[in-house]
């Protein structure tokens, strides 16, 4: 996955779309905000998601946190290793820890994600 | 620095045939086992107890208790619960028989002094909230707000209306999200803006015929006091919507300014922290509602009534009730603990309580703010919040470290990483009871703190039995359950 391709929501999910299917996942600097985790619910295969709503949770030590789906369409695809253990988003949090893949409606995803350069200079003003 | 050992458990301590009292032989005759209870009721092994002297077990429990931090061995700035100083005549009046050794089924003509009691409550909270009917059966400040929203629910029920919304600012406690779910709401997130108050666009945008209620703490989380109430509840009312206040930050307000002059039309108090009721313990507790002359037919039933020859009753005659939400009347220990600190402060000394927190809370902001940046707000009401953000950039320093050495420094830790809207939050609330010189003597070891070496504030507490406990284990797989090694019937709970 070429990191630079993804495009991300304001509420730090990222999606990565190759032949009509959204890998979504949640930034680095998320989890590090995050700190330790400690579970994620993520939705069924066949769930339809709505771009802006959430689709599951990620409970760390701090807090639990929505999940907001950057895309919309239908889950096939749920990360089973990081729904069993959540800590390996920490170790990797897009290889290793996307969370679900989603197929799309539409054939792009939305225009209101943010590129990597956006993406990369909104976190750098959120940690100033 | 005296550092106690954790002490050993029961069970660990036990040995075989180890007691506390020796018995005289019985001058009584006596009689076979199988005549008393036959073989087959008994159990073939005896339980697994720990065998323990009366002495072991007295040492054990007051070493325990001996670890512990309470208000009563150290200061405990834990934002968001006050912390304050309960008199001790509180707990002494509450123990006495005319109010303890009471039985709520007790003839209501042998209850009247509780009654009164419980009834002149009412009538205070009602005064202090500046509104008309309140019902003491909640249990706890969350039930009260899940109380009030299915108060909310019957009424528009009763209206014919269909409301499915509760709108919650981000800042607020997670009780206020959790009740509008319970209640059968859909809770609807309101950011706040720069200041750290609600955004009005944000609001506006959000407000409209299905929402049922927004709930409010004013002052909030961060300890600032919206000054858009006003606003808000004209916003609400005009939508037909009603305005819920989050009482957890009355002590910053008390008879300084009443949620009903703002607009609220319901809200809840938590006693343990503003009314000198016990904290932590996980109850009992207690979580009055107040409400508007309009939601009173829906309140839980029973009220404490009076009657016309002045003697009180329980009033269940309340057909729009949403019914009982707690036996009896609720915790009356709690709820006379509350009887006694508002009769003993009055209402000078209450609105005086105020602003003595509001002061020290101020007082202290002053003594750190150089050196622990607030990002909300120049002053404050009855606590700040203050970011550790630029600590952790710069020296890797967290809000975490400086909770973790204060215990070091047998101070209790303030609140960290909560409101979420402050980013490495410390919530510090000093409360009226704290006098200059605890102030002052815990805002010098702030700020040596952080002038520390952070490699030893990561290593901290140095001092205390158990220094930093693996939070993500003891979340994912707690051990709920001793287990001995060599028994292991019982297992553990993962």
């Amino acid at each position: 996955m070429d990191l630079k391709a993804l495009r991300y929501a304001p509420t730090h999910e990222w999606a990565y779309l190759e032949g009509g299917i959204a890998t979504v996942g949640i930034s680095k600097f998320a989890v590090d905000q995050l700190s330790d985790l400690i579970m994620i619910d993520l939705p069924a295969v066949g769930t339809k998601l709505t771009a802006g709503k959430d689709f599951g949770q990620v409970e760390s030590v701090k807090s639990v946190s929505d999940l907001y789906a950057p895309v919309s369409g239908e889950v096939v695809e749920v990360n089973q290793a990081v729904a069993q253990n959540v800590q390996l988003l920490s170790e990797d949090a897009y290889d290793k820890g996307w969370l679900i893949k989603v197929k799309i409606e539409g054939t792009s995803l939305p225009s209101e994600l943010m590129d990597d350069t956006a993406y990369q200079k909104k976190v750098a003003e959120e940690s100033h | 620095m005296y550092k106690l050992d954790p002490p050993p458990l029961l069970f660990e301590s036990s040995r075989r045939g180890r007691f506390t009292a020796c018995f005289p032989s019985s001058d009584v005759p006596g009689r076979a086992l199988d005549d008393l209870i036959p073989a087959a009721y008994r159990a073939e092994t005896p339980p697994p107890l720990p065998e323990l002297s009366e002495l072991d077990v007295v040492r054990h429990y007051t070493n325990l208790s001996a670890s512990n931090m309470s208000i009563d061995t150290n200061f405990y700035p834990l934002g968001s619960c006050t912390m304050k100083y309960n008199p001790k005549r509180n707990e002494r009046l509450a123990s006495s028989p005319g109010l303890g050794a009471q039985h709520p089924y007790q003839a209501e003509n042998t209850l009247q002094g509780l009654l009164a009691v419980l009834f002149e409550l009412q009538q205070f909270l009602a005064e202090i909230a500046g509104l008309h009917a309140v019902s003491l059966q909640p249990a706890a400040g969350a039930q009260g707000e899940l109380a009030s929203l299915l108060v909310a629910a019957a009424y528009f029920r009763d209206r014919g209306e269909k409301r499915t919304k509760v709108l919650i600012p981000d800042s607020a406690h997670g009780t206020n999200p959790a009740s509008a779910h319970l209640a059968g709401f859909e809770a609807v997130t309101i950011r706040s803006n720069a200041a750290g108050l609600v955004d009005l666009e944000d609001f506006r945008s959000k407000l409209d015929d299905q929402t049922a209620v927004f709930m409010i703490t004013n002052p909030n989380t961060v300890g600032l006091f919206d000054p858009q109430i006003g606003t808000l509840a004209r916003l609400l009312h005009e939508r037909g919507a009603l305005l819920y206040l989050d009482g957890a930050n009355m002590n910053a307000i008390l008879g300084a300014v009443r949620p009903g002059d703002m607009g609220a039309d319901l809200m809840h108090y938590n006693p343990h922290k503003t009314f000198s009721g016990p904290h932590g313990g996980g109850g009992p507790g207690a979580g009055p509602i107040a409400v508007r002359d309009f939601l009173a037919p829906y309140l839980p039933a029973p009220l404490v009534a009076r009657n016309e020859d002045g003697s009180f009753f329980l009033d269940h005659a309340r057909p729009k009730s949403i019914g009982r939400v707690r036996s009896f009347f609720g915790n009356t220990g709690v709820l006379f603990r509350a009887y006694c600190y508002i009769r003993s402060q009055g209402p000078d000394g209450l609105k005086q309580v105020s602003e003595h927190a509001v002061l020290n809370a101020n007082y202290l902001l002053a003594l750190v703010r150089h050196v622990y940046p607030v990002p909300l707000g120049t002053r404050c009401m009855h606590e700040f919040v203050a970011s550790a953000r630029g600590m952790a950039r710069e020296k890797g320093i967290r809000a975490m470290d400086i909770a973790k050495r204060l215990l070091d420094h047998n101070i209790h830790a303030p609140t960290v990483y909560f409101p979420l809207i402050v980013p490495e939050a410390l919530m510090i609330e000093p409360t009226e009871t704290e006098s200059r010189d605890t102030l002052e003597a815990f805002a010098a070891t702030l700020l040596k703190i952080a002038q520390e070496d952070p490699a030893q504030l990561h290593e901290a507490p140095h001092s205390t039995p158990i220094s930093r406990p693996d939070e993500v284990k003891a979340a994912r797989t707690p051990v709920l359950r001793w287990k001995d090694a060599g028994r292991s019937a019982e297992g553990v709970a993962s």
